[in-house]
């Protein structure tokens, strides 16, 4: 699948919706809940996932895989989590600031 | 990324939160992401392709931003109140543009594009169009175009594109990080980038945004009581008034945990003032521009309180723009290129995710990345970054360069001054003479021999003005800026 920058993914399996901030450098499986990610468009069946282990997928928060390269924003969030080549993603650190606006 | 993802992501977990508020209608998340979503519609029903606004600050102003984020078509805030002849050109040149306007005659537009804008919060405009919206918008598409305000003449119109605004709002702001009871006061223009990077970051973390269409101070005040305000913003001119008006009263507005204040130099006078006069409240000083995506520095209110404390590292730093934001890369450069060293003074170089740097005509970007701000700056050992003003209002008397600042600060100081610019006018015999022009405070008066000895007291000889003249009043950028160029034609003439 063509991973491009404002690409928008999501589980087949759970509710996880996702848009890619930056593009993997090198190709990449990421998955959710184990099932690779799909097209937000394209058909979801839905179901849920069969191992629900892990602590699922958090809207609002910045996923990214150092290897691979590839950043993702999670839009929507769900029980599945998101793996990269079978790596877990880390939520990349957040650094609030003052309200400056 | 694309702007209107972050009214969505916040509309559907938010949903029945109040997002905006102007006079006595608010509005819920889901409820501004539904206006957007039916106004793109529209906007692309009418074949637009792109979105002017050209009006004030209320609830149809997040409705046009994101409704054309959402239609994946350019947002074009434009001063409605520029004069006809200079507001035409503006409009002539995004011909086929939807227009919403505060009134039905805006000249240089084609009538059928010119949209009321109370009509965009009627649920009945465009409810009946079956317009689908784009599936996707490319992050390298142009979000917005500002035309930047410009001290030294004509607009020039910068290009955000989808990438640089996110790149900022994701970088900086805690997705929902704010809490339900939180509300963030807005009086700056819609037209300015702080206006629209202030309401990206506010509905991203879930903060009610409560509109002005004018500011008056009284009102203001009134208002962070009222609505129980819990952020605002202004500009340096906003906060003299308000310091003004407050004759030394303290302000009583005891939601008010932030007040942050940029868009152009705060004279430390009304700093000072302003801190005593708002108890438990949090200053913020951001620094930034349009090219940036606004903010690219931030002086917190750790650094606010420690300089009201007494702190002597502190006080000089109440003078910079604070710490770089992380990721964003800083150089100090001479005029030849060169990188300068820490507490060396130079031109200003920004690199970062959320830096466009780009116009209509071209982009100044350089091939490493690097913006040149134009201003002229220096970074301390600790990474605070000091703004000395524009390199092109840099005086050079004598082969020594000044920064007019300084000194206008310094004349501030003066009891009987309200406003003070200074600037360089041209000499023989040293290249460029400092001349300085003040208003007096209402009811003061002070002789100019006064001022020069005031002068003298507090700067080397060198930057004491030659010439110092009275006026009434100052001209300024709506934002608080000094047309310093405007000054100058003053005394010339």
């Amino acid at each position: 699948m063509d991973i491009k920058a404002g690409s928008r993914l999501a589980c087949p399996e759970c509710s996880v919706e996702l848009v890619v901030v930056r593009p993997p450098s090198s190709a990449v499986v990421l998955t959710c809940g184990g099932v690779e990610v799909v097209d937000a468009a394209a058909d979801r069946p839905g179901g849920g996932h069969a191992d629900a282990s892990g602590d699922g997928t958090l809207v609002g928060k910045r996923y990214a895989d150092d290897d691979s390269g590839i950043e993702v924003l999670c839009a929507k969030p769900g029980p599945g989590t998101l793996a990269a080549d079978g790596r877990e993603v880390p939520i990349k650190g957040a650094k609030p600031l003052p309200s400056s606006d | 990324m694309n702007l209107s993802l972050l009214l969505e992501m916040s509309a559907s977990t938010l949903e029945d939160r109040p997002a905006v508020t102007s006079g006595s209608r608010t509005l819920s998340y889901a409820q501004l992401d539904a206006a957007a979503r039916r106004c793109a519609a529209k906007f692309l029903s009418m074949g637009a392709t792109g979105v002017v606004y050209c009006g004030t600050n209320d609830a149809s102003f997040p409705i046009a931003v994101f409704g054309a984020a959402y239609a994946g078509l350019p947002f074009i805030p434009l001063n409605y109140r520029l004069g006809e002849e200079q507001l035409q050109p503006l409009v002539e040149a995004n011909r086929g543009a939807v227009i919403i306007a505060e009134t039905a005659k805006v000249p240089g537009s084609d009538p059928e594009m010119v949209v009321l804008r109370s009509t965009l919060l009627d649920a009945s405009f465009a409810s009946a169009s079956d317009v689908e919206l784009p599936p996707f918008v490319d992050p390298e598409d142009v979000a917005i175009v500002l035309y930047t305000s410009g001290t030294s003449g004509t607009p020039k119109a910068a290009l955000l594109r989808h990438r640089h605004l996110t790149a900022y709002v994701i970088g900086t702001v805690e997705f929902a990080g704010a809490e339900p009871e939180q509300a963030a006061l807005v009086t700056v223009p819609p037209y300015h980038i702080a206006g629209l990077a202030n309401l990206l970051s506010n509905m991203y973390s879930g903060r009610r945004i409560v509109y002005l269409e004018s500011f008056d101070a009284q009102v203001w005040l009134d208002t962070l009581r009222n609505e129980r305000i819990t952020q605002a913003m202004v500009v340096p001119t906003m906060l003299a008034r308000v310091v003004q008006h407050l004759d030394g009263s303290p302000a009583d507005a005891p939601t008010l945990a932030t007040l942050s204040y940029g868009g152009a130099r705060m004279p430390l006078p009304v700093l000072e003032q302003a801190l005593e006069l708002f108890v438990g409240t949090g200053f913020v000083n951001a620094y930034g521009l349009t090219e940036t995506s606004s903010t690219i520095a931030l002086l917190g209110p750790e650094d606010h309180d420690a300089a009201f404390a007494g702190d002597p590292v502190a006080k000089v730093r109440l003078g910079s723009v604070g710490k770089v934001l992380p990721g964003i890369e800083v150089e100090v450069r001479d005029e030849d290129g060169n990188v300068l060293a820490v507490g060396e003074p130079g031109l200003v170089f920004l690199r970062g995710e959320q830096v466009s740097g780009e116009y209509d005509g071209g982009s100044v970007i350089d091939a490493e990345g690097w913006f040149p701000t134009k201003d002229r700056g220096w970074i301390d050992g600790d990474d605070y970054l000091f703004i000395e003003g524009r390199a092109d209002d840099t005086i050079i008397r004598g082969g020594e360069n000044i920064a007019p600042a300084e000194i206008e600060d310094v004349l501030r100081r003066h009891e009987a001054i309200v406003d003070a610019a200074v600037v360089g006018i041209p000499d023989d015999e040293w290249g460029q003479q400092i001349a300085a022009v003040v208003v007096l405070a209402p009811g003061k008066s002070v002789g100019v021999d006064e001022l020069y000895d005031f002068c003298q007291q507090h700067l080397r000889s060198s930057k004491t003005p030659y010439r110092i003249e009275f006026r009434d009043e100052l001209p300024h950028t709506p934002t608080g800026k000094l047309l310093r160029r405007e000054v100058l034609a003053d005394l010339l003439g």
